[in-house]
């Protein structure tokens, strides 16, 4: 939040007759834009882009949804209802294993961005490829870890912990699969029109998007699976 | 596990919509439906008769224009205020009249679904659209901008709320809508207590429109950082703005987590997860709590863009600068943060414990600390100013005296031990009302009255204006004293008959309360007609009808759809009192093209896209349900290849606009 700019801003202490006075005195002030440079980008040049700052906020909507989620999971945990629990039914290795595969798609994701700051179209779609299969093969894990958890009976049906837990894992997977449909989409359109502005920005959105979702893993990691397997 | 759905087998085509699923045997629906009917053909009629779908589309359908998509979430607003106050009727009426064995005229279910969608529709279909309508319409010309940060998005909100309340009207006509109240509680809403579609209806049409608020909301937010005109430093911002600011930020803070909640119980409806039900571990506390994190933010996400309007209209109406500015400020900033630590204070009857108890009592009294300094500093700006009592400042008057009161039953409430007493009784009712008529209602209306000659050119009527105003304003204390004192002396909420035969009379005189604001909403609706019959009477060619001191009043009423001809340069708070004062004079020439974005219709395909996939999904049309929603990812993605999404407005365009308003100010 900026700070008021110095006193003249201190409102209801001036008198209006004062600043009367003193607006007398020189010319009136510009109280028009009227030159404006050429407006060639777009919304003005006096304005940057809002996408960053609107994307940024459309973020934090949706880490408080994952707040929710994470809350409700806090509160449900231990509600077993007589089924399985936590250390009966996380696979560690398996999820460090997916972990990995997550935290590496994010560092491949960075390198598409330093090649798209860089120009390189080439760099940046290949490691988009890699970036997408690396979100495939955690979402195909978690299929594979969730297929099991159901055959055991462990289903979201079983408990309320057993809910809370697919609801907030199985969330944090669609955000995953969302993000590999938009790489596929950005693909395709970097591919047609090349690293454009409009593509550019298109895509340090969706860097932030999936970084976002690694950083809610660390703590679906920590918070569910780690603290389970204390349990 | 007991209660997953759909036992019975599922007509392929449609799902559970059968022939009983249409309230034919409810004449008083039947009776409703007939007339909805009636003036729908008219309105359709009417349309194909001057053969004005072109223009419906074109102009206003997929306009990007924040002053147009502002108009028509007022309209929105203002039609389903007349939905939700027959809704209000009807309750009153029925309470009037169910007295000693009398059963009344509306049985249980129906007048379940009736205070339920009162509620619901009210808040999210009424308030929620005038005030977001109100901010559209005004903070982008506060703050000298030609368009809000994302002008697409912004028609994308606009119809995801219409497309929420159409689902909401159509569970009117097509099958029923829930009865657990307008937070849709469970265990009620629960699939086992509610197998029916009602609570889905509600679920579906508060996500859609809820992710419609929610988008809504950052770019609101997103607007008022990035798109002020040069000059505007936070502290020189319009405390409209300011508090635009506040109650969009506020939104974002807490529309997730209702969708979160929301989310959590459709999956209990339709999964058959446990979080909310009564076994295997579910718990129906935590939903309140959800809900509430969200549900006592929303009344100050709606009251504080309201304050807003009463600070422009006091310190207009006085001719002086609002007293206290800063303190304006950090009193708005102060109550958004404390709205978030209380929403506990719903249900303090949980057993949470004294601690927590305490904790949630004090921040609530607290919160009447900046409410107070508020209405101190629109009384000391009234203090020695020229008062005009023209009619915003009237409804401005009327909301001191009113919401003071509200405020104070408010800080009562907020006391644990009474509320153990006072937990659902029809005090509690008659307390929010009391805040949100007299707060949020008179400051729309006040709002309303203050800003239509900008938008339309021309000022409203001024005699039907007070025969409205009389009407709320006496409407409401003789609608709700009454139910003060039955709610004090216990009455709970929500009863659709009463035993005691000595309370009677409270109830025949809160009815006639409801019937003296049905004058006041009459009143409103022809003051509209009797302006637009009158206009050329009342138009306003200046601009500026009520010697206005921010940016908005600059501009030609109405504005032309690029706001501003050239960017306004802000050195000062109330920024065109100042240019005013300083000898303004504005350039007759040199103007350039200005760069807008062009209409499109992607809001409207993507918000009917929603609005079925919600119907599918309420009636378990499952095919239909995949159908739309593969539909709407693909209509998502396919726009998203229209690169070419803006256009520049030619100079001479712009010139010639400034040449009509200048010849239309020198015939005035």
């Amino acid at each position: 939040m900026t700070k008021a700019p110095g006193k003249s801003t201190r409102i209801g202490r001036k008198p209006r007759a004062s600043q009367g006075a003193v607006a007398a005195a020189p010319a009136s002030p510009t109280f028009y834009l009227v030159e404006q440079e050429e407006d060639a980008h777009g919304h003005g040049s006096a304005h940057a882009s809002p996408t960053p700052l609107g994307f940024w906020i459309y973020l934090m909507t949706d880490a408080l949804i994952f707040a929710t989620l994470f809350a409700t999971y806090g509160v449900l945990a231990t509600a077993h209802a007589g089924g399985p629990t936590q250390l009966e039914l996380f696979d560690l290795p398996l999820v460090a294993l997916n972990t990995a595969f997550l935290l590496i798609s994010s560092i491949t994701f960075g390198m598409a961005m330093l090649d798209m700051y860089e120009g390189k179209k080439r760099g940046t779609m290949g490691w988009l490829v890699v970036t997408a299969l690396l979100g495939m093969a955690f979402v195909g894990v978690e299929l594979y870890e969730f297929g099991h958890l159901i055959h055991e009976g462990a289903t979201p049906q079983r408990s309320a912990f057993l809910s809370a837990f697919f609801t907030l894992v199985g969330t944090h997977g669609l955000h995953v699969t969302f993000g590999i449909l938009w790489i596929g989409v950005m693909m395709v359109q970097v591919a047609q029109r090349g690293l454009i502005e409009a593509n550019r920005r298109r895509l340090m959105c969706l860097a932030m998007f999936w970084h976002l979702l690694d950083v809610v893993w660390i703590g679906v990691f920590t918070f569910v699976y780690l603290l389970g397997a204390l349990q | 596990m007991s209660h997953v759905p759909a036992p019975a087998p599922l007509n392929p085509v449609f799902g559970r919509l059968t022939l009983e699923s249409f309230p034919i045997h409810e004449p008083i629906l039947i009776g409703t439906f007939a007339v909805v009917a009636l003036l729908g053909v008219a309105i359709l009629g009417l349309m194909f008769r001057f053969r004005l779908w072109g223009w419906l589309w074109r102009e206003w359908l997929t306009s990007v224009d924040h002053k147009k998509i502002g108009i028509m979430y007022m309209i929105l607003g203002i039609v389903m205020l007349l939905r939700g106050f027959a809704d209000a009727l009807m309750m009153r009426l029925q309470q009037a009249i169910a007295f000693g064995g009398a059963e009344g005229y509306l049985n249980a279910h129906h007048y379940d679904q009736i205070f339920t969608a009162h509620g619901t529709i009210m808040i999210f279909f009424v308030a929620i659209p005038l005030i977001v309508g109100l901010v559209n319409y005004v903070m982008p010309l506060q703050i000298g901008a030609r368009d809000v940060a994302f002008p697409f998005l912004n028609s994308l909100s606009l119809w995801l709320t219409v497309a929420g309340a159409l689902l909401v009207m159509a569970s009117l006509f097509i099958g029923e809508f829930s009865t657990a109240g307008w937070l849709n509680y469970v265990p009620v809403a629960n699939f086992e207590n509610s197998p029916g579609v009602g609570p889905d209806y509600y679920l579906w049409a508060l996500q859609i429109a809820g992710v419609g608020t929610t988008l809504s909301s950052i770019n609101m937010v997103t607007t008022i950082f990035k798109m002020r005109a040069p000059g505007m430093t936070l502290m020189k911002m319009p405390v409209f703005v300011w508090t635009a600011l506040c109650s969009n930020v506020l939104a974002l803070a807490i529309f997730p987590v209702l969708t979160g909640a929301f989310a959590l119980l459709m999956l209990d409806r339709y999964v058959g997860t446990n979080f909310f039900t009564n076994d295997l571990g579910g718990n129906a506390m935590m939903y309140w709590n959800l809900v509430w994190i969200w549900g006592h933010p929303e009344v100050y996400v709606l009251v504080l863009p309201v304050f807003g309007i009463y600070s422009e209209i006091t310190s207009t109406f006085s001719g002086k600068r609002l007293f206290g500015y800063s303190s304006m400020v950090y009193a708005t900033v102060v109550i958004t943060i404390l709205s978030y630590l209380v929403w506990l204070h719903h249900f303090f009857t949980m057993g949470a414990g004294a601690s927590v108890n305490s904790f949630f009592g004090i921040a609530t009294m607290v919160i009447a600390i900046p409410t107070g300094a508020k209405i101190f500093n629109w009384l000391f700006t009234m203090y020695r100013g020229r008062i005009r009592f023209e009619l915003p400042m009237a409804w401005v008057i009327a909301f001191m005296i009113t919401f003071v009161v509200g405020g104070m039953t408010g800080v009562l409430l907020a006391v644990p031990p009474a509320d153990f007493v006072l937990h659902n009784s029809l005090f509690l009712v008659a307390h929010f009302h009391n805040v949100i008529i007299g707060g949020v209602v008179f400051g729309l209306f006040a709002g309303m009255t203050y800003w239509f000659p900008k938008a339309f050119g021309f000022k409203l009527d001024g005699f039907w204006g007070w025969v409205s105003f009389w009407g709320w304003v006496i409407g409401y204390w003789v609608a709700w004293t009454p139910i003060y004192i039955v709610g004090l002396m216990g009455t709970t909420r929500r009863v659709r008959l009463f035993e005691d035969p000595t309370l009677q009379p409270w109830f025949i005189v809160a009815g006639i309360g409801a019937l003296i604001i049905l004058v006041g909403i009459l009143a409103f609706v022809i003051q509209i007609a009797v302006s637009i019959k009158n206009r050329d009477k009342l138009r306003d060619t200046t601009g500026d009808p009520w010697e206005g001191r921010t940016l908005e009043w600059s501009t030609a009423s109405p504005p032309p759809f690029y706001n501003f001809a050239f960017t306004p340069v802000v050195h000062d708070l109330d920024a065109w009192y100042d240019m005013k004062d300083r000898g303004h004079e504005r350039p007759a020439k040199g103007f350039r093209p200005i760069h807008m974005p062009k209409n499109t219709g992607a809001g409207v395909i993507m918000s009917a896209l929603s609005m079925i996939l919600g119907f599918a999904m309420i009636w378990y049309i499952w095919w239909l349900a995949a159908v739309s929603f593969l539909a709407l990812i693909a209509y998502v993605i396919w726009f998203t290849f229209d690169y070419d999404r803006e256009y520049y407005v030619p100079a001479d365009m712009v010139a010639a606009d400034e040449a009509a308003r200048r010849a239309l100010e020198a015939r005035a």
